[in-house]
């Protein structure tokens, strides 16, 4: 199972889409084909936009540290944010304004708790680079990363319910020690 | 690319914004590619303030005329004239073939000179729609402007909401500001306090408020440049070896924006002009809505393309913004791109990679 068909199958036909961070738009193409879903993007980079563009999915470049001002309370059932929190700089206000902007939140993120990780830091001493991680700790896009724990403790300070969890290694779902053994954390949370 | 262009003459009489009738009236135009056969190819180009219907391509007889966005447009460029059957138009009002100022009143047989009308955005359109008639052209494949044509693109989405299938708006503003309506106003306080200007009748004395002009100009330039681009281009640097203790030009800056009055002073018609700088004036698609775009925008089919610039401050992306929300309230199919480029207003003439690419990509995707 992949991350995108995880997502697909938590967004109901039909529904509205906001998908910050979006790269080249190959999400909200999945979930337009797969779920008539249809929504906008928002991405700050140049080339991935103008993919964007070529995949046919409404982008709109913008920063998301600048907020969410251009979208109405409500106005999306969802706002995804996919594997890009850690990339954030000011993650509480961007939590709260995606569930100002939408019914519920999807959120995905590399977990910093994986077991590779730690051995990687614990053992080798050095930051974790892997197939989720591969950014050198000088070259990285990522200034904030957290585990499953970390997330939904900020997610408990903020009031915020968490609805739905999956946890994924190499696409199998893991339910065992999922904060060790998975790699990618998927939550869906409502205010 | 070697184009003729053309003019169509309407009889009906136009009514215009202001209540002023125009009895007839002729739009200068011209057309690069093929209409294919489902008419559903069409793509009009709406120019801005001092350009014309000459977008693309050059003439048999002046092959040094190079149409004003022909980076853009034509065989192989983002706005593909072998996929495309575009239109490039000239507004009324305007001096360069279409009905304005300049042109004969059939009423008196003589230039309307001060007597034309005022027009507004919404009556260029509407002259437009009659252009499209001409051709045959029910429903556009899209509506393209930058500047004051973007003014034009917006408006065709609410004035034919059912004849725009998209409205490409670049480097756009919803409506002046303040700042944008005093600049203008300054330009036609400079034209019209000009001797020469004879309160618009300065056709028949043989005069042209040319000093008048060549401010309006030099202001227009100032704001069409970011203070970066200005600076990287023109510097501190002097143009005579030593600063010359007087007035006569020292800058690189002064000699530019001289030249470029002076050019303009010799082919731009001063009645022309300040009826441009009102059209803009006047433009405010939310006046009658309370001032709520938002519910301006209700009446819009079409799906958008929105670009800004950031280094423009004549139109900032802030006032892209504004248009971008509006559609995102309406749910309208939407895509804005902020250009990081350091050219200011002009970027939208200039030929960018991020830009291009995405034109390129979006007329890709219009199913034809």
């Amino acid at each position: 199972m992949t991350e995108s068909e995880t997502i697909a199958r938590w967004v109901t036909p039909g529904a509205r889409v906001l998908d910050l961070g979006c790269g080249d738009g190959v999400l909200l193409k999945h979930l337009w084909q797969t779920r008539q879903a249809p929504g906008y993007g928002v991405e700050i980079d140049d080339a991935k936009v103008v993919e964007c563009i070529r995949n046919d999915v409404n982008v709109l470049q913008m920063d998301l540290e600048d907020g969410l001002a251009a979208f109405a309370d409500r106005s999306f059932d969802y706002v995804i944010l996919s594997e890009t929190l850690q990339a954030i700089h000011r993650q509480e206000p961007l939590m709260k304004e995606m569930l100002r902007v939408g019914r519920e939140a999807i959120v995905s993120f590399p977990n910093f708790g994986y077991w590779r990780a730690r051995i990687q830091i614990a053992f080798a001493g050095h930051m974790p680079v892997s197939k989720e991680l591969p950014y050198q700790w000088y070259d990285t896009p990522n200034v904030h990363h957290c585990t499953l724990v970390d997330f939904e403790a900020l997610c408990a300070k903020l009031g915020l319910r968490i609805l739905e969890r999956l946890v994924l290694t190499s696409g199998n779902a893991v339910t065992f020690l999922p904060n060790l053994l998975g790699s990618l954390a998927v939550y869906r949370v409502s205010a | 690319m070697i184009i003729t262009p053309q003019k169509a003459r309407f009889t009906q009489p136009l009514k215009l914004k202001s209540g002023a009738v125009l009895p007839e009236f002729e739009v200068a135009y011209e057309t690069y590619g093929e209409l294919n056969a489902a008419r559903s190819n069409a793509v009009l180009v709406c120019h801005a303030l001092n350009a014309s219907h000459h977008v693309a391509g050059t003439y048999a007889n002046d092959p040094d005329n190079v149409g004003w966005w022909d980076n853009m447009v034509g065989p192989g460029k983002p706005l593909d004239t072998d996929r495309f059957f575009v239109i490039g138009n000239n507004y009324i009002g305007s001096c360069f073939g279409s009905t304005g100022p300049t042109s004969t009143n059939p009423a008196t047989g003589k230039p309307w000179g001060a007597d034309f009308p005022v027009v507004t955005v919404e009556d260029w359109v509407a002259a437009q729609a009659c252009l499209a008639d001409h051709l045959g052209i029910e429903r556009f494949a899209a509506v393209m402007g930058g500047s004051l044509g973007a003014m034009q693109s917006l408006q065709w989405a609410l004035s034919y909401p059912q004849r725009v299938r998209n409205s490409i708006v670049i480097a756009a503003t919803p409506r002046l500001s303040a700042q944008n309506i005093a600049f203008n106003e300054v330009a036609r306080q400079a034209i019209m306090t000009d001797p020469d200007f004879h309160g618009g009748h300065y056709y028949d004395k043989g005069v042209v408020p040319r000093r008048g002009l060549r401010i309006a100009r030099m202001i227009g330039h100032i704001t069409y440049l970011s203070d970066d681009a200005m600076m990287e281009k023109f510097g501190r640097v002097l143009r005579r070896v030593t600063p010359g203790f007087d007035f006569d030009v020292d800058f690189e800056i002064e000699s530019y924006l001289r030249h470029q009055g002076d050019k303009f002073s010799t082919y731009f018609d001063a009645n022309t002009y300040l009826r441009i700088t009102k059209a803009l004036d006047y433009y405010d698609p939310a006046a009658d809505y309370g001032g709520d775009l938002s519910k301006a925008f209700a009446r819009a089919q079409a799906d958008f393309l929105v670009i800004s610039f950031t280094s423009d401050w004549r139109f900032s992306s802030a006032r892209s913004r504004e248009i971008v929300r509006a559609l995102l309230d309406n749910r309208r199919v939407v895509s804005y791109l902020e250009i990081d480029a350091p050219q200011g207003h002009d970027a939208f003439l200039l030929d960018d990679a991020r830009y291009f690419g995405a034109l390129r990509a979006y007329f890709g995707n219009i199913a034809l």
